[in-house]
């Protein structure tokens, strides 16, 4: 049993799957990303798909909170800082409460003991075939191979999901798996594995999808879902989905088993009320997810619908690492996606090239501090911190900064490479002082104006203008290649700002120690 | 009005005519503009890479050479962004500098920011004349600022001029793969972002962008020259300068 969860690589219909989540560490995001860059199709769907999303959120919030956006995600991340400064606290109220409803709680400490507890409950109860509902911690655990390496035939059951596992792919997106994928690739694995008739018809692949699930559903006796948020005042599992697929993930089998993070707790269902405001407008730009299900323990005597058992897996795989005081803020993420659809960088390089389960800003710092930080050691780095994830997360987390955070933190554990903290001690020091600050710039000037003139760009209104004619360099080597591979690089001026302030008359720096000069302007 | 500029490192040696037309508009607004020599680097580029020992050195000399400062202005919202979002926690445990950090927090602006929130301009009032077609670049750092590209000082004041006709290019709110050390360490992402806002500018078939900050500029000025765009990059506070005739279209005094 045990065993069958920690050898689930093996496992045919994942490999390919999870392998893309779970690549030879340490990662080099290099050789995705140059392929990804390289992929029109994506840089198609990706960017258009994500872009539109982002421009939803914007409209809906603003349309919806106005100026009051701000303050409702300061508000957001309030609740959740709150919950994870007592995390302890609410854990406990969340278990009595759970228990007390009929739930029964497990703790695990990582993904194959999560694995383990859920085998456990599927062979006892002899559980044949398992519908599956969106879950990214399942993803972390890699459950679906574990499942099935036991026999337990398990089906994806959100459609985005159901085509991944269907293409032995895996999901790009937190909440939109498929987004790197087009109707085209769905006809064709209907047609080969379902043996479907080849149609690019939306209506017609979801007619498809749905007969072939409904048959599923009806025959399943295990149901595993995620959780969006669990309630520690009423023991609630909370579930937001558009497809209603969840709904009957957790109603129609025998046993329901939800694999949650420690981190998805909220106090009170008046703090949900404030949280469910921000998560689908913030994810896709719907007002409120199409169903959203509030699960309190299993079928009650009187109640027809509803499982014998349910099962709630609470999930720690790395998280109590994240919760020190000075990460702690990167557990509030909710996962809508919105930092990701935010993102230029994650707009052009796609999910599978962060190598990881979680993709984008919010990835690039959960990922290393999961996996290690010399495993991931690109992830913070391919950021231009231009902030757009900050602005966009519902829960406030400052991902720049964390970002920044984790770049020193580097730094400091000695995973940056010999020449570059040379390089970086040295330039450090050269600014201390205004002398070698100008040193720099003249060697910078002269090196990029000799380079501009080799190459015979430089621009000849430069005789006329010392302060705004410029040269222009095609090839630089080393560090700087990077720059002209993709553009040109503008030589400084002939002549620097302080040189014109200098040159000016004197006055200007005499006003400076002026004291008695009249400064009302 | 006393006014200190932060010229910042890359508008002093690249882009130097960004500077001096910020000088000469902010003495026509009637400010007395001065220039403390000590000045260097605001250590941007040092702690964006993690190496926050020596960013803090020059967080403490911004704060000493700008100590007597009344306002600290500076063409650059990346580098006031730097100061007001990062040297708080830079300098937390550094209680010697407790005031005169927060005392460089509250009188550092952006360019764009000063004139509109502090200055109170009107262009339009002013007699800014300037004509042709532009677009304008908004810099990410800006959100850094509490600047949003949906409502944002620059664009406001671009309407204001006389005979500019203003386009606003499409993915405005997108990133131009700039970033710093990114640019160089990550070009096939870098080179895909700038690639993609060049063609937003050919599309709006502008023949100026105007962008406030050296990096961007840097950045996409080089590769609309890769790709054969001719278009001209100029600092809002170029327009402002032609604009009040205090400076020559293409030159600098």
């Amino acid at each position: 049993m045990t065993d069958g969860a920690t050898t689930s690589h093996a496992a045919p219909l994942t490999l390919e799957g999870h392998e893309i989540l779970c690549p030879p560490l340490p990662y080099d995001i290099n050789t995705r990303a140059d392929q990804a860059t390289g992929n029109a199709q994506l840089q198609q769907f990706v960017n258009r798909a994500t872009y539109t999303k982002d421009q939803s959120r914007k409209r809906v919030c603003g349309d919806v909170f106005g100026e009051n956006y701000n303050a409702m995600r300061v508000l957001a991340g309030q609740i959740k800082q709150h919950t994870l400064d007592h995390l302890d606290h609410y854990l406990e109220q969340f278990v009595n409460q759970a228990r007390q409803s009929g739930t029964h709680v497990h703790f695990a400490s990582d993904g194959e003991e999560a694995n383990a507890i859920c085998l456990d409950i599927a062979t006892r109860n002899q559980c044949r075939l398992c519908v599956k509902s969106k879950s990214m911690v399942t993803e972390e655990t890699n459950l679906l191979s574990a499942l099935e390496q036991v026999g337990v035939e398990t089906v994806e059951t959100d459609l985005g999901e159901f085509i991944i596992q269907l293409d032995h792919d895996a999901p790009s997106h937190i909440v939109t798996p498929m987004i790197h994928k087009d109707r085209t690739s769905v006809a064709r694995a209907f047609e080969r594995e379902l043996g479907a008739r080849y149609t690019e018809d939306a209506s017609e692949l979801t007619d498809i999808a749905h007969d072939f699930l409904r048959d599923k559903f009806r025959r399943a006796d295990l149901g595993v879902t995620g959780a969006n948020f669990l309630v520690a005042e009423s023991g609630s599992l909370v579930i937001c989905t558009n497809e209603g697929n969840a709904r009957l993930c957790t109603s129609v089998p025998r046993i329901h088993v939800a694999f949650v993070g420690i981190e998805k707790l909220l106090p009170r269902l008046e703090d949900l009320s404030v949280l469910l405001k921000l998560l689908a407008r913030s994810s896709t730009g719907q007002h409120l997810t199409v169903y959203t299900h509030v699960v309190t323990g299993p079928r009650r005597t009187a109640e027809y619908d509803g499982p014998d058992e349910v099962h709630i897996i609470l999930v720690d795989n790395g998280r109590t690492e994240i919760l020190k005081p000075e990460t702690r803020e990167m557990l509030r993420c909710i996962r809508c996606g919105a930092c990701l659809n935010a993102c230029p960088v994650y707009r052009k390089i796609g999910g599978h090239s962060y190598g990881a389960v979680y993709s984008g800003p919010i990835g690039a710092l959960i990922t290393p501090l999961f996996k290690g930080l010399a495993n991931y050691k690109d992830l913070p780095h391919a950021s231009s911190l231009c902030g757009a994830c900050f602005e966009a997360c519902p829960v406030h987390i400052n991902i720049p900064k964390h970002l920044i955070q984790l770049r020193e933190m580097m730094v400091a554990q000695g995973c940056t490479s010999l020449s570059d903290r040379l390089f970086h001690r040295l330039w450090g020091l050269s600014l201390r002082h205004p002398l070698t600050f100008r040193f720099g710039g003249w060697m910078q000037k002269m090196a990029f104006r000799r380079a501009a003139s080799r190459q015979g760009s430089l621009d000849p209104r430069e005789q006329q203008d010392p302060f705004a004619g410029r040269g222009w360099v095609q090839r630089l080597s080393g560090r700087f290649n990077g720059w002209t591979s993709e553009r040109d690089m503008p030589t400084p001026t002939a002549a620097s700002f302080r040189q014109w302030w200098n040159g000016r008359s004197d006055g200007a720096t005499e006003r400076r120690s002026d004291e008695g000069k009249d400064n009302s302007g | 009005m006393k006014v200190s500029l932060f010229i910042t490192c890359l508008t002093d040696t690249f882009y130097p005519r960004s500077g001096i037309a910020a000088v000469k508009v902010l003495e026509r607004l009637g400010c007395d503009v001065d220039f403390p020599h000590e000045q260097t680097c605001c250590g941007q580029p040092l702690y964006n890479n993690g190496f926050h020992e020596d960013a803090r050195e020059l967080a403490r000399r911004m704060v000493r050479v700008f100590e007597p400062s009344d306002y600290v202005v500076t063409p650059s919202g990346s580098c006031a962004a730097m100061i007001r979002d990062y040297y708080a926690d830079l300098l937390e445990h550094d209680h010697a500098y407790a005031e005169g950090v927060a005392a460089l927090i509250k009188k550092t602006f952006e360019f764009t920011e000063f004139l509109v929130k502090v200055l109170d301009v009107d262009l339009n009032s002013l007699g800014v004349k300037w004509g042709g077609d532009v677009t304008y670049h908004f810099s990410c750092h800006l959100r850094g600022l509490g600047v949003s590209d949906r409502d944002n000082d620059a664009e406001r004041l671009l309407r204001q001029v006389d005979g500019l006709k203003y386009t606003r290019m499409e993915k405005i709110d997108q990133c131009c793969g700039f970033g710093g050390t990114f640019a160089m360490k990550y070009p096939q992402i870098s080179g895909s972002l700038v690639r993609e806002k060049v063609q937003c500018i050919e599309q709006t078939a502008a023949g100026t962008v105007v962008s406030n900050d050296a990096g961007c500029t840097m950045n996409i000025s080089g590769a609309c020259r890769r790709h054969d765009v001719n278009v001209g990059f100029v600092h809002i506070a170029e327009i402002i300068a032609e604009g009040l005739g205090l400076m020559e279209k293409g030159k600098s005094e």
